[in-house]
């Protein structure tokens, strides 16, 4: 092992949770270094390819539990590199969820009020902006003419698209390469890298120790750029404070990994996690009965025919988004693109009697791809997510070169899941086969479990030290110094997409781990500035480490 | 610096194509062609290239395909006894089995229960990539040699210039009413 450095902040992870702390760490004043596991990619490197080895496998991960499937980023930038920049805030209700706890989940001092200044300031830095139907691309207005046909409404929802860049090519979980998906890359990194932050990728954090100081020593290897199952030198770096920002499925294994060293692990490290309740539907829509029932058509004699062209999901229906609804029986459903290769065996041939996953339905079913529309629910899942033993090193065992691994997740969907999961399914097909409109089928949970983009709670907030494994600052319970602030801090599922969410707690969060850092000696103020105030809107490339 | 691709055995090939032919059917490549079944018109997951992603050395399977192939084959034993199938004994018996019977095992072997099934998705998995996105090709050049899979799926062409771009994209009109609930940056109340 090379020399021990040491910084003042330590950030692991640089997706949204990551960013927004060396930012505002950096912009006060402190030395803060990022390390982030997966590579650093810029615009011109994102790949319209499917190949392995091209960005789309080298930028995300696919890990596969025991009745749980992780999509996640693994990049610098993280999330908001590979995700599809669908940026609603969570209804006011989802503050008040209770889960199965029998009483409120989230802290008492957060509310969608108290949290609607912090979604303002992402909102803004992004930025994030309200669409118009006058850019919804086919796939989204097919899904507000149905929702409409059946008496139900549908929203342009807010996304981090600059629309005026966007060429509608759908390949944005490789990347966006026109810069028009207002990623990290774009914002709060080169913010962050403007007042001296360092941001290192490649660098997998494999647990921490304790300082005689009272700070802590965060230990790494280095990740082979191409084949990531190989780990070469190993290194440490000692810091002051520690934010903790590997995304959830990987925030809580590093922490089970150093309770060897740091001693016990609050009980809520590793437990509730939540898959925002998710789950597809697959639609193949008649276009003959679009033109007739709905009115629709494209220049050419399609009436739709376009399930390639669009930016991800772009209209929800948040009509179950009903706070006079009974917990777990809300969701949103958002009409999506899902590029092929990554879930696509999931998808099932609607009307099949015996597996309709494989075999000459699954082949029909993709030759009428062209005709396909994914319906996206994001309900209130029930918490039932644990976290086994963690693996020899990173979050999983992995599998390929790249993306696919087995993680450690345990996920048994209770009642209460499988509820929301039935309601949304039968919604869907109610709204999309009136009328000889659309075949659906769900896809199917039988081969990599249930799975998710959008995992959450792993190592949440809350007030109640038996069920949350950080207080209402974040801070790691029994271990000071350690803060928490990406998607695992999350209580619950919020029923729609929840980067804004995890983006304004973080935000909410910075006052509070400025001040801690201060009482640690590091000579920091909280500026209350955003990136857009030091960084053009256009960011040049990052400069690298 | 990939590694080479390790070696396949003719019954593991032959095998490993039946596999594949069950995830995503397709024609027979020539008259007494016995791993493609032929249970579909046009080409399936083994004209798409199965074998080719399979042994490719990112994806993680290429040095467990030959005893995959043995395993399957002796799966494909138990079951011809339990229901006293008489196999051509010439054949590896997974080839030997006819489609019905392949798409039969394959539920079996990839059942939530199954101790195994980690390993039969993952040879599925790869099998329906190669004939969806063509993941052992770069897509430009699968689409100039008109892959089976994205042909099949009318995967659009690209401009000139290698890249999508779809200025047709919206009916341009509002579609729906949107939710009376709804806040003034957009979002739910």
């Amino acid at each position: 092992m090379s020399a021990v450095e040491s910084t003042d902040v330590l950030v692991i992870g640089s997706g949204f949770g990551g960013a927004i702390a060396a930012y505002h760490l950096a912009a006060g004043g402190a030395r803060v270094v990022v390390l982030e596991r997966g590579p650093w990619l810029e615009a011109d490197e994102f790949d319209h390819d499917f190949k392995l080895g091209a960005s789309y496998t080298r930028i995300f991960d696919f890990t596969i539990g025991d009745g749980m499937s992780v999509l996640s980023g693994n990049c610098v930038g993280g999330g908001s590199v590979v995700y599809f920049a669908t940026m609603p805030r969570a209804p006011r209700f989802v503050f008040e969820r209770q889960g199965s706890l029998g009483r409120r989940m989230w802290p008492a001092a957060i509310d969608r009020d108290s949290l609607d200044p912090w979604y303002d300031r992402v909102s803004q830095a992004l930025p994030v902006t309200q669409q118009s139907w006058e850019k919804i691309p086919y796939g989204g207005g097919l899904w507000a003419a149905a929702c409409d046909h059946a008496g139900r409404t549908a929203n342009p929802a807010p996304s981090a698209v600059d629309v005026s860049l966007c060429t509608n090519c759908n390949w944005m979980a490789a990347g966006c390469k026109f810069d028009a998906k207002r990623s990290l890359l774009l914002n709060y990194l080169p913010g962050a890298t403007a007042h001296g932050a360092q941001i290192r990728p490649l660098h997998e954090v494999q647990k921490l120790t304790r300082n005689d100081d009272g700070g802590y020593r965060v230990h790494y290897r280095i990740v082979d750029d191409e084949d990531y199952r190989v780990l070469h030198d190993a290194g440490a770096i000692d810091a002051k404070i520690v934010i903790l920002a590997a995304g959830t499925a990987a925030t809580p294994v590093i922490l089970q990994r150093s309770e060897d060293d740091l001693g016990p692990m609050p009980y809520a490290v590793g437990r509730y996690f939540s898959g925002n309740g998710e789950r597809l539907n697959n639609a193949v829509f008649d276009d003959d009965r679009v033109r007739e029932v709905l009115g629709l058509s494209r220049p050419g004699g399609a009436a739709y025919e376009a399930y390639q062209i669009g930016r991800g999901p772009t209209v929800a229906s948040w009509d179950k988004l009903d706070g006079s609804l009974p917990e777990f029986e809300r969701y949103s459903l958002e009409q999506l693109y899902f590029p092929p290769g990554l879930g696509t065996i999931l998808a099932q041939a609607p009307g099949v009697d015996g597996p309709a996953w494989y075999g000459v339905p699954k082949k029909e079913l993709l030759q009428q791809w062209k005709s396909w529309l994914t319906i996206f629910t994001m309900s209130e899942d029930d918490n039932e997510g644990v976290f086994g033993p963690p693996p020899p090193t990173g979050n999983a065992n992995r599998f390929s070169q790249q993306m696919l691994g087995h993680n450690s997740l345990q996920y048994r969907p209770t009642a209460n899941t499988l509820r929301g999961w039935a309601l949304s399914d039968a919604d869907v097909k109610d709204i999309l086969e009136r009328d000889g409109l659309a075949k659906v089928a769900p896809w199917t949970n039988d081969l990599v479990g249930a799975y998710t983009v959008h995992p959450l709670a792993s190592c949440r907030i809350g007030d109640d030290p038996r069920t949350s494994a950080l207080d209402d600052g974040h801070e790691l319970r029994g271990h000071p110094g350690i803060f928490v602030t990406d998607g695992s801090a999350v209580p619950g599922a919020l029923t729609v997409n929840p980067a804004l969410t995890i983006s304004a707690l973080a935000e909410r969060a910075m006052p509070g781990i400025v001040e801690a850092a201060r009482r640690r000696g590091v000579p920091v103020q909280y500026t209350g500035s955003l990136p857009s105030d030091v960084t053009p809107a256009r960011a040049p490339a990052l400069p690298r480490a | 610096m990939q590694p080479d691709p390790p070696e396949l055995d003719a019954t593991s090939i032959m095998t490993l194509e039946a596999f594949a032919d069950t995830i995503i059917p397709g024609e027979k490549r020539f008259p007494d062609d016995v791993a493609v079944a032929g249970a579909s018109a046009g080409g399936g997951a083994v004209a798409a290239g199965a074998l080719e992603l399979l042994s490719h050395p990112a994806g993680g399977l290429a040095e467990s395909l030959d005893g995959l192939s043995q395993m399957l084959n002796l799966h494909a034993m138990l079951y011809a006894n339990e229901r006293g199938l008489a196999l051509d004994e010439a054949l590896p018996s997974f080839v030997a089995l006819p489609f019905a019977a392949r798409t039969e095992l394959v539920a079996q072997l990839t059942h939530p229960e199954h101790p195994e099934k980690p390993l039969w998705v993952g040879l599925a998995l790869f099998s329906n990539m190669a004939f969806d996105s063509a993941a052992h090709l770069p897509t430009l050049e699968a689409l100039a040699a008109k892959h089976p899979g994205l042909t099949a799926m009318g995967y659009a062409q690209p401009d000139p210039d290698g890249v999508w771009r779809f200025p047709d994209s919206s009916y341009g009109r509002p579609l729906a009413r949107i939710h009376p609930n709804t806040t003034s940056t957009g979002s739910p109340a």
